[in-house]
């Protein structure tokens, strides 16, 4: 006798409680759909007489939608957690409906990345289908016809605010979450989404300046210094060099001491797009993380690859557009690759000399990264001829970086397989950035989750609830602090904790790692144990 | 090389399994009926939630075991020879060792009421209870109405469990409010206001008289000594547990209430140990009660035997009392010592604070003539356990305490803090012009 028959596989909304939707949930998701059938239907070209009005119509559906569903979820509850059923949810529990969606997402970034035809995305002449539905608000804001990605932006942050919405409702008693939420939303609507379009407005024929979504960064944003935008930023005058210079910044600096203030969260849950969704529209999917080891040991090993493979493409791509001769400009393909090879060999001796006990026998890992990285550089000096990098062009790195990890990765398993594997996958698995900022958080961040003392039960809600598959309990049963590199700072495994255990904090790095021989709760004479020792 | 044989795979068992093997190579077998592998107890609530799945409830990867080398004996001891050194098991014959732990829990009450044996009623202590519970109440439809026995952790447990399901519930305490045997009385009108703001029909004063039964031998109605007969499908008995000991009546090992144990943890024969919930301290120590079945103790105590069995003898010490849990939606933290009007101490004063709309309170326990700060008990507001503890082996007086206060928070960044309002209410009770200190991590986290 298990829980498994209550598992709802079939294709019924109306299952047992918890799991049954109410006639107020019902009639939301209607409006919702309908929303999204307004959407669907103008793929087939229909041409709706009034464009503006069908999208607005479509939109408020959908918004409306989504906020009358919480309303129905929780606004008759008191103030607390809301896990109730969550297993037992098709949609959120693997059931079929959360295959469904996932085959639906799964095609939808299929088609978005590789075939916007379809969409109605036209090379020349009139937007048709979907596209052409979103060209008015397209050009209220940049002045220019819809493109897929102003309609994948658009329903992107009509996502991040619906479901931020509520998921405030949700954690209506967390204030941390609901800052949290609200700064992701406006982050979202800001500057992913209105600012850019806006600074669209300002180009001219000699005035140019990419598409830039500013908190957007490197390694994250993999394309921003790809020769198009360099030489775009370049010939916008002083304001196109400060986007340039920022960008550069971006990562050398503003994130290394706010990551050292606050840990990487006040990137990862606060500011950035994709932890946006996953927060927001992906919340219902956050258990669905694999907690094991052996998860974890693939997680390090990919992550980490990506970071390797980021850092050679880029450097492969900027190398290869810039020139040899100084007189011409300061920094030539040799200044740049010692520069980088500098760089590199700084950050790699002060972690070997300061931090090599913290890593144990990470550092040898770290250590053949770098050392592949370091041959790599030295190879496009010696080997490089002809825009060649070994035996690949610069540009087939770029275009395969793209495709693999920009499309595949980021966007078709990072958010297609939320209902499968869980609402972070990209975050944990493919995100270089997460994994620069995760090296430091892991090395040297006032950030920490305080266990308290010996008031663990071991009862799993943390572990469970953690979206970056962290065993929480394993730290927090022994009374150790969790300092994780992956630890996105969300904060749901404190909220979710039933004995006040967890508190994530800023403190300073000594003791911030903290392996305790005995836990709170037994008085013994701690000289005369570790003399046993 | 030893061979060790633990009875019982709960916290105590497994803590006590997890520290030998950290300190010595002999061959240990953990022995349970209950399941394979070791699993949170107090978790088992959040399966029939649906907030985790019940693999969830288990803190090590199934690897762990082997990797360890500790053997997992899936099996009922139904008897102990001391003699020869054996326990009896249903299905695997015997098992010979060296040392014994029995680490066997508790199990749930029942007082002897006309019809508790009948279908649909039920404890939830073990993951059968769990499995039973889905059969008896999978839904609304099947399970019309439950009724809970017993104003306790488990019964409250119980009810937040049904009403996830929205099962009607009808809640009896024998108390006039819930669990003042040990909150004392804000806290417990809080707790019982927060149950019926759940919709649950609590019923105080209020004892089971009788479980009556429908022609197929399953419950059918309770009637209570207030002479109502109340219709229900499920009938859930939470009047507390009592050690699991029943299959060592005749092994010769000293039992009480418990199996009796020294502060070693040694029972009266040589190489039997018993922590855990089943063991009972032959002299209580300090406030405690001699028998103590709380998780926290069960690992101390697993903890302590561990060096004791590999031949350094270490008392069972425990520190400065803690404890919490959760009332539904509230969350409830005690350390040191806050006693109920019931059994307060002579010397005991209690400060008392209660928030004005939100489900928080504050109890204060301090020693009437010299001020020592004796217990804290906090509702809705997360406490430091690093820092109270402090407090509490340091004896500081109450004022210090409260000049000090926000040291002792530990409720997520951002939440809204209730300090100053605390102490301007302790302040106008005591006439005392105390200003709560801005917390410092000095004082928090002191080096050396």
């Amino acid at each position: 006798m298990n829980t498994e028959h209550l598992k709802n596989n079939s294709m019924s909304l109306a299952g047992e409680p918890p799991k049954a939707l109410n006639t107020g949930q019902k009639l939301a998701l209607v409006l919702g759909m309908v929303g999204l059938a307004i959407l669907a239907i103008s793929l087939f070209n229909v041409s709706f007489p009034n464009k503006s009005l069908w999208l607005s119509i479509s939109l408020l559906a959908i918004l409306v939608g989504i906020f009358w569903f919480s309303f129905a979820v929780y606004g008759d509850k008191t103030k607390g957690i809301k896990n109730d059923g969550v297993w037992f949810k098709s949609i959120s529990g693997r059931g079929l409906w959360a295959w469904l969606l996932g085959i639906g997402l799964t095609i939808f970034y299929v088609v978005l990345y590789f075939y916007p035809q379809y969409l109605g995305l036209a090379k020349e002449g009139e937007n048709s289908g979907v596209i052409a539905l979103f060209d008015p608000l397209s050009k209220l804001l940049g002045g220019v016809p819809a493109s897929q990605w102003f309609v994948y932006g658009t329903l992107y942050t009509l996502a991040i605010l619906g479901f931020g919405i509520k998921f405030i409702w949700k954690y209506r008693h967390n204030r941390y979450e609901i800052l949290r939420t609200i700064s992701v939303m406006f982050f979202q609507t800001s500057f992913a989404f209105i600012i850019p379009e806006l600074m669209l407005r300002l180009n001219s024929e000699n005035f140019s300046l990419p598409y830039y979504d500013l908190k957007n960064i490197w390694p994250l944003n993999y394309y921003n210094f790809e020769r198009y935008r360099v030489d775009s930023f370049i010939s916008s005058g002083d304001i196109g060099l400060a986007f340039l210079i920022f960008g550069v910044l971006s990562i050398f600096v503003i994130t290394p001491i706010l990551t050292y203030k606050y840990g990487k969260r006040w990137y990862c849950s606060w500011v950035c797009g994709c932890g946006g969704l996953a927060e927001t529209a992906g919340d219902p999917f956050r258990h669905l993380s694999d907690k094991s080891v052996f998860a974890w040991r693939v997680e390090r090993w990919v992550v980490h690859s990506v970071v390797v493979f980021v850092t050679l493409m880029t450097t492969a791509v900027i190398y290869s557009y810039l020139g040899n001769d100084t007189s011409k400009y300061w920094l030539t393909k040799n200044t740049f690759l010692i520069g980088v090879a500098t760089i590199l060999t700084l950050v790699f001796a002060w972690v070997m000399i300061y931090k090599r006990k913290e890593l144990q026998k990470d550092a040898k890992y770290g250590a053949i990264g770098y050392f592949v990285i370091i041959m790599v550089l030295i190879g496009l000096h010696y080997l490089s001829r002809n825009g060649h990098v070994f035996l690949f062009r610069a540009e087939t790195l770029r275009s395969s970086y793209a495709f693999l990890i920009g499309a595949i990765f980021s966007g078709v398993i990072g958010v297609g397989f939320y209902p499968i594997f869980g609402n972070r996958v990209w975050c944990r698995f493919g995100c270089p950035m997460a994994a620069i900022l995760g090296f430091q958080q892991r090395l040297f961040s006032r950030f920490r989750i305080t266990t308290n003392g010996g008031q663990c039960i071991s009862c799993g809600n943390c572990s469970t609830y953690c979206e970056m598959g962290i065993d929480v309990r394993a730290y927090a049963q022994k009374g150790e602090n969790i300092v994780r590199s992956s630890c996105v700072g969300c904060g749901i495994c404190a909220a979710v904790c039933p004995r006040g255990v967890l508190k994530l904090e800023n403190g300073p790095l000594e003791g911030r790692i903290n392996p305790t021989e005995v836990l709170l709760g037994n008085d013994v004479d701690l000289m005369e144990l570790a003399k046993r020792k | 090389m030893n061979h060790i044989v633990i009875i019982g795979n709960g916290i105590a068992g497994v803590t006590a399994a997890r520290h030998i093997r950290k300190k010595s190579s002999d061959k240990i077998t953990l022995v349970s009926s209950e399941t394979e592998h070791f699993f949170s107890r107090t978790a088992l609530m959040y399966v029939y939630m649906g907030h985790m799945e019940f693999g969830h409830l288990k803190p090590y990867e199934d690897w762990f075991w082997k990797k360890n080398d500790i053997d997992l004996l899936q099996d009922y001891v139904t008897a102990v020879d001391t003699d020869n050194k054996k326990v009896f098991l249903k299905t695997f014959n015997s098992l010979e060792y060296d040392k014994l732990i029995i680490a066997t829990g508790s199990k749930s009450n029942k007082f002897g009421w006309p019809g508790q044996d009948l279908d649909g009623v039920q404890g939830l202590y073990s993951k059968q209870d769990l499995d039973l519970l889905e059969t008896n109440a999978p839904n609304k439809n099947i399970c019309r109405r439950a009724v809970i026995v017993g104003g306790g952790l488990i019964g409250i447990e119980l009810v937040e469990m049904l009403r996830s399901r929205e099962i009607p519930v009808t809640m009896l305490v024998r108390e006039k409010s819930f669990w003042n045997v040990v909150l004392p009385k804000g806290e417990s009108q809080m707790i019982n206001e927060h149950i019926r703001e759940h919709h649950i029909d609590l019923r105080l004063d209020t004892n089971l008289v009788e479980i009556l039964a429908d022609e197929n031998g399953r419950v059918r109605a309770v009637t209570t000594d207030k002479s109502e007969t109340i219709e229900c499908n499920l009938v859930g008995l939470a009047p507390g547990v009592s050690p699991n000991i029943e299959f060592l009546k005749d092994s010769g090992i000293d039992l009480g209430k418990g199996v009796l144990v020294n502060r070693y943890l040694e029972t009266n024969i040589p190489d039997i140990y018993a922590i855990g919930d089943c063991a009972e301290q032959r002299e209580a120590i300090g406030n405690r009660k001699s028998v103590e079945a709380v998780w926290y103790t069960g690992r101390m105590m697993g903890e302590a035997v561990a060096h004791t069995v590999c031949g350094h003898k270490m008392p069972y010490n425990p520190g400065n009392w803690f404890n919490s849990a959760k009332f539904l939606d509230i969350e409830y933290q005690t350390y040191g010592w806050v006693f109920p009007e019931s059994d307060k101490k002579g010397y005991e004063a209690h400060f008392h604070w209660r928030h004005p709309k939100e489900r928080m309170c504050v109890t204060i326990a301090y020693h009437k003539d010299n001020k020592q700060l004796l217990g804290i008990n906090t509702f809705g507001i997360r406490l430091r356990h690093q820092v109270v503890d402090r407090w509490l082996t340091e004896e500081i007086k109450i004022h210090l305490a409260m000049e000090h206060l926000r040291d002792a928070n530990f409720d997520p960044e951002f939440y809204r803090n209730y300090e100053s309002e605390i102490v301007a209410a302790f302040n106008s009770e005591f006439g005392t012009h105390i200003e709560p200190k801005r917390n410092n991590r000095k004082r928090i986290l002191p080096r050396g």
